[in-house]
């Protein structure tokens, strides 16, 4: 069970959280059949750093985002839902840490 | 009357308590303080079962939990059967009653041991080799033999009638082993004022220092000295001492599986305690102090009963105070062998000779076996053994020397090739391994956790460096912890003798027979050279192959011997070989202790209505819909379900009825955006419903297909009533959240389950509107007033109701919400008021048909997650208009416009009789070959009383365009003719929603 | 016909006799409360709280008392107030009246309370509760939504060795056998 740093709440076991999938996945306006369907059903699947949501879904309810390690399963970060995702910098100095 | 082994004084036992207890029926005697294993060898009993594959007696090896043989089932009567426990761990209480396990009829004669005869057909891959083919065999013949002669023990059938209970906790520092090195650990960290927990897997804390002697720490003997310390612990407000706990598991981010044996070795437990308990720890930081494990050496014959390790030996005499046998022959490639040697010459035995594998043996403890008068054969290896149920000889070969063997009668032979450091633990939390070459052993190296090692898991043998290095890892983790730093403590320490020196792999020079590596799955050396020589490689494959180390004692005595033969075999150094994944659990646990308390009625929230006693008194008969219980027919005396359902819609029909409608999901959405949320969440349009109206909500995924449907009242303008579906609920509540937080967060809206907040009672039937008009207050049910689709606040029975004007049965209906806990009394209130009109309960099951005969659909029946609004015709329900609602843009997919996409429509079974099965195929060539191509299935079926026939919703490729065509279902015996309607059965016009 | 107003149905009266007291743990049922789901961004909030008189707390999780009134922050933006059952109409009808987007919802009947007390109360909800409920971690005025075995509660310390949970009603007997499964052992 993993320890989940609520951006709200603080560190909760993982029991009292719900995952949301892949983060940072924006809503087209706009979109043609093949962009749309990338919208629904692609997703980037990545081996190592992946952002993700989570919601704390038996705590505060919030939605937020949730930088973890794929391989070693360890979260680097976690920030409010709506706030930037992080530069591809500080990314790869997340990758470093948490390899 | 202890037993003749039993040494005259000595030992923790508690000699002024006899007990007596049973082994394969067999009475015997031991004292408190005892093992089984302990008991049995004191009453001179080895043999204590019979080998997996082969069927050999087999003896007790070790003294702790790294047991391979000693597996016993205990039956504590009641259902209270336990398989495979090891022996050695197993503490003796008043009428233990023991088995033993794998034999038939008996552990002195089995027959299964005639597999001893053929051994040489159970090679390594035996399985794969033998039951290849023909392949028919498999299923029938093979695989059902195999499965009867295979597994330890047999699984109890009754119910587990023990209670087993869960602990969370959480501490500064987690201290795994309570010997020299836990111990420390724990003193340095407690008295930082951290938060401790000490788990050791034995009856009491102290590890190794419990079959010590000779050493003294602090001044006192080692296992006083470790007894109060762990008193003065366990006194300490913020610590945790917990014997016979085991720590198995290590989970992500420090959190750590503990099963604690809470009963196991009481007399008389108390039912009010848990037989074991589930701890999960977690940890800021934890202290591996988990010891090491003696290896066995492999040498011919040396899985006999009487060949023990060592070090068990010397436990065996010095803790428990039993001589494991008369005579001894000792073969050792370290100081272990002298240490048992001494200490089983104390204990009353002879020893015949010291069979050493170095060159030239020195040390403390050799010089003190030799000033006892000890024969010592230096460069000497063991050669075989000889015996049947016990070993009676032993044979010793100089190495390299002449093919002279020398033969020394025994009842005992004990062995050790020294000590492999216990980094389950630490390799389970993910740490790498690194080989080191002086001690030929694998130690913790980089940690992936915040953890570290002490001790003898950590390649520390000596006493003095177990204690500094525990105390000093102890220190450390409480700093990293942010509890401060202990003062400085040296434990003055004296008379412990390390024990170094160790060999790896088979026994060089030895004779033919079976060298046994794996001992609890029966895998020899030959097993392991003749898998690298059929090309397997990687020490994963080999495991597998030869399933070395796969047993449930997972390898602790032969895992590093199988490596070394392995890596000789493959002419390659050890690290590059590698080890096989340590995984948890380190000792089994038991299903109960993973279960914990979540069995009966605490498996699962069960959830009942306000309203379901009074169904439960009035006979109803209840399904599962989600963790609820709802009321699925009220059967009255000699009624059948057939019956009760076609008289629940009779009357529904002809006069009312009531439904308990309180598990509908049901959510409050309120803030000025409230209807620009609810336009973009469903289909329909909901800016200009006005307040005090209702109106039908379909929800769509993003994908487009059907997620849930409700009814939504307008309460005010900034505020909405939402219904869900029952199963719904949660999830319509989450995607809702999901999409005001993340997608339309420009909105001020607030959404609030009210699920539980009011029960909700339908009351449908063209009566319906004059039975609840008495109870009503401040209400005007006229039709002008309140139409079908409205909503009214007002009173009823004296209780504040949202009053919906609503129908799921087509007939005139009301829908009254009323805050819980007056629910029962509501109910009452108008079962009481329609009783002169006829009114009855119904139940799920006449609701079902009731919507069905109207068409109404059901999400999650008629709708799997890939229907859309028009496969389901509910294109009216969507607002044409709207610019977005979340799927919109799917309902425009290549995929959702294409023809020959399933459609709704009705099936009229051509025998009005018939009622079809839910999940049927429809097809339209009856005559067509199997496989036939299937056009639709059916979603809803049932008898409709108000039709008198049967009636069936379905799912039809093209469906509007088949109407009134036949299709087939075709059955297991016979094909039912069908004709495709329109799906409204009953009142089409809806003229019976105005009474 | 009795008077169905008056005639209750306590979420917990399934249970009949209720709880063996003592034991290091007590377990009692809390009467019925007014309890108003309150959201709103916390400027507003703090309006209505001036309206209503009770202040709110303006740390997540924690929780203020006033009187009988309490209000425990949930969320960022939601606050349960709790309060005597007969307060409960007024106490919504202030609040609605406050200028500003808000969501006031009674949900008085959603929930029920128990409260378990003694110096075994913590180990007795960490049989069931993943939470470290330790004095530091989980300090007296902390509240929170969390899991208790499988059912979702609202946990709030309110004294050193007092629990108040608020439990969805039809979840109530669940987590009452639940600690009383937990108890069991403390009456030894």
């Amino acid at each position: 069970m993993l320890l989940i740093p609520c951006p709200h709440c603080g560190a909760r076991p993982e029991n009292e959280f719900r995952n949301a999938g892949e983060a940072h996945i924006a809503r087209p306006a706009e979109a043609d059949d093949a962009a749309w369907a990338d919208y629904l059903y692609m997703r980037t699947n990545p081996k190592g750093v992946f952002i993700e949501r989570w919601r704390h879904i038996h705590g505060c309810g919030r939605f937020f985002n949730c930088v973890r390690h794929t391989v070693t399963d360890r979260i680097i970060a976690t920030y409010k839902a709506g706030d930037p995702r992080p530069s591809l910098d500080v990314l790869r100095a997340w990758s470093e840490h948490a390899r | 009357m202890s037993g003749a082994f039993r040494t005259a004084s000595g030992g923790r036992i508690d000699r002024t308590q006899p007990i007596l207890f049973g082994f394969d029926g067999r009475a015997m005697t031991g004292f408190r303080g005892d093992t089984l294993a302990s008991a049995l060898l004191a009453n001179g009993v080895h043999l204590v079962g019979r080998s997996f594959k082969y069927h050999r007696p087999r003896g007790i090896v070790a003294a702790g939990s790294e047991e391979p043989n000693a597996l016993v089932t205990v039956d504590r009567g009641g259902g209270r059967l336990t398989p495979n426990l090891r022996a050695t761990q197993l503490e003796l209480r008043r009428d233990l009653k023991a088995t033993s396990q794998n034999r038939f009829p008996s552990l002195d004669f089995d027959i299964g041991a005639v597999n001893n005869l053929f051994s040489p057909l159970f090679s390594a891959g035996f399985y794969y080799k033998t039951f290849m083919w023909p392949a028919s065999f498999w299923k029938h013949v093979y695989e059902p033999l195999i499965r009867s002669a295979a597994g330890l023990g047999r699984a109890p059938t009754e119910p587990d009638p023990d209670r087993y209970l869960h602990r969370y906790a959480h501490c500064d520092v987690l201290v795994i082993g309570a010997g020299p090195a836990g111990l420390a650990a724990a003193l340095a960290a407690a008295e930082t004022g951290a938060r401790v927990i000490l788990c050791d897997e034995q009856s009491e804390p102290g590890g190794s220092l419990l079959a010590e002697t000779e050493a003294r720490i602090e001044g006192r003997p080692a296992a006083e000295w470790a007894a109060g310390v762990a008193r003065a612990l366990a006194g300490q407000d913020r610590v945790t001492v917990l014997p016979r706990t085991t720590a198995f598991g290590w989970f992500p981010d420090n959190l750590i599986g503990l099963a604690e044996r809470v009963t196991d070795h009481q007399d008389r437990p108390d039912p009010r305690l848990p037989r074991e308990r589930l701890w999960q720890v977690r940890a800021r930081e934890v202290v591996i102090a988990a010891g090491a494990i003696e290896r066995p050496l492999v040498f011919p014959g040396n899985d006999r009963p009487g060949v023990m390790l060592a070090d068990a030996g010397r436990i065996y005499a010095n803790r428990y105070g039993v001589r494991v046998g008369d005579r001894a022959v000792i073969a050792t490639a370290g100081d272990s062998g002298y240490r048992a040697a001494l200490a089983l010459l104390g204990a009353g035995a002879t020893i015949a000779a010291i069979a050493d594998l170095r060159e030239d043996p020195a040390g403390a403890a050799v010089e003190a076996a030799r000033q006892a008068g000890i024969a010592i054969r230096p460069g000497t290896a063991i050669a075989g053994s000889r015996g049947g149920h016990r070993v009676t000889e032993a044979s010793l070969r100089r190495i390299g020397g002449s093919d002279r063997v020398e033969r020394l009668d025994c009842d005992v032979l004990l062995m050790s090739g020294g000590f492999t450091p216990a980094v389950h633990m630490f390799s389970q939390s993910r740490g790498r391994l690194r080989f080191d070459a002086a001690l030929q052993a694998f130690l913790p190296g980089k940690s992936a956790a915040r953890e570290r090692s002490a001790g003898a898991c950590n390649g520390r043998f000596d006493l003095e460096g177990c204690l500094d290095e525990g105390f000093t890892a102890g220190a450390a983790a409480a700093k990293a912890a942010g509890c401060g730093s202990p003062r400085t403590r040296r434990f003055a320490r004296a008379g412990a003798v390390p024990a170094p020196g160790g060999f790896l792999g088979a026994v060089p020079g030895t004779g033919k027979g079976k060298a046994f590596v794996d001992f609890q799955n029966d895998v020899t050396a030959k097993d392991l050279q003749l898998a690298t020589r059929e090309g397997f490689r990687s020490i994963e494959h080999v495991k597998r192959y030869t399933t070395t180390g796969m047993a449930t004692d997972q390898g602790k005595t032969s895992n590093m011997n199988a490596l070394a033969i392995v890596a000789g075999a493959l002419d390659r150094p050890i690290p590059e070989v590698g080890l096989t994944t340590f995984r948890m659990p380190y000792t089994p646990v038991t299903f109960g202790t993973i279960a914990g308390a979540s069995r009966g009625m605490l498996f699962d929230p069960l959830r009942h209505t306000p309203i379901h006693d009074w169904a439960s008194e009035h006979g109803a008969v209840f399904e599962d819909v989600g963790n609820w219980k709802r009321a699925r027919y009220f059967p009255r005396s000699g009624e059948d379900m057939h019956q009760a359902v076609a008289r629940e819609c009779t009357a529904v029909r002809m006069a009312a009825g009531m439904f308990d409608a309180s598990t509908l999901g049901k959510i409050e959405v309120v803030g000025p955006d409230a209807a620009t949320f609810l336009e973009r969440m469903y289909t329909n349009a909901w800016a200009r419903l006005a307040p005090g109206r209702l109106r039908y909500g379909l929800m769509l995924n993003e994908a487009g297909f059907i997620m849930d449907d409700g009814v939504i009242a307008r309460l005010a303008p900034d505020r909405f009533h939402v219904t869900t579906t029952t199963g719904g609920a949660p999830g319509v509540l989450n995607h809702m959240e999901d999409y005001l937080q993340t997608e339309f967060t420009d909105l001020k809206v607030w959404l609030t389950s009210i699920t539980e907040q009011y029960a909700v009672i339908a009351v449908q039937g063209p009566r319906a509107r004059e039975i609840i008009a008495p109870l009503v207050e401040g209400i005007d049910l006229s039709p002008a007033a309140m139409p079908h689709m409205s909503v009214q606040t007002g009173q009823i029975c004296g209780v504040a109701t949202r009053l919906f004007r609503v129908s799921f049965t087509g007939e005139l209906g009301f829908e009254i919400n009323v805050p819980a806990d007056h629910g029962r009394a509501v109910w009452e209130a108008v079962l009481q008021a329609g009783a002169a009109y006829g009114i009855v309960p119904y139940g799920t099951e006449a609701m079902h048909v009731l919507r069905a005969e109207k068409g109404y659909i059901i999400v999650g029946q008629e709708t799997d997650g890939t229907v859309t609004p028009a496969d389901a015709g509910l294109d009216w329900a969507i607002g044409k208009a709207k610019k977005d609602f979340v799927g919109k843009r799917s309902l425009s997919r290549p995929d959702i416009v294409a023809p020959g996409r399933k459609q709704l429509v009705g099936l009229l079974t051509h025998s009005p009789q018939e009622v079809l099965e839910e999940g049927a195929q429809l097809v339209a060539d009856p005559h067509a070959e199997i496989p036939m191509r299937m056009i639709g299935h059916v979603t809803s079926s049932y008898h409709s009383a108000a039709l008198g026939r049967s009636i069936a919703l379905a799912l039809v490729a093209d469906g509007r365009s088949l109407l009134g065509q036949t299709l087939y279902v075709p059955m297991p015996d016979r094909m039912i003719a069908v004709t495709l309607v329109a799906p409204v059965f009953y009142d089409q016009e809806g003229r019976r929603l105005d009474g | 016909m009795a008077d169905p107003a008056a005639a209750r149905v306590h979420p917990l009266a399934v249970l009949g006799a209720g709880s063996m007291p003592g034991a290091g743990a007590t377990l009692r049922a809390l009467p019925p409360a007014c309890r108003i789901s309150l959201r709103a961004d916390p400027q507003v909030a703090a309006a209505i709280a001036a309206a209503i008189g009770l202040p709110l707390p303006e740390a997540m999780c924690r929780a203020n008392v006033l009187g009988a009134r309490a209000a425990l922050r949930l969320g960022p933006d939601e606050w349960l107030l709790i309060g005597p059952e007969a307060a409960g109409e007024s106490l919504a009808r202030v609040a609605m009246a406050v200028p500003g987007p808000a969501s006031v919802v009674d949900v008085s009947h959603r929930s029920t309370a128990l409260e378990i007390a003694g110096p075994r109360a913590v180990a007795v909800l960490g049989a069931f509760c993943a939470l470290d409920l330790d004095a530091a971690a989980f300090p007296v005025g902390m509240c929170t939504r969390t899991l208790l075995g499988k059912a979702e509660i609202v946990l709030w310390r309110s004294a050193a060795e007092c629990f108040r949970i608020e439990v969805w009603r039809s979840f109530a007997p669940y987590v009452w056998n639940c600690l009383e499964e937990g108890r069991l052992e403390f009456f030894i």
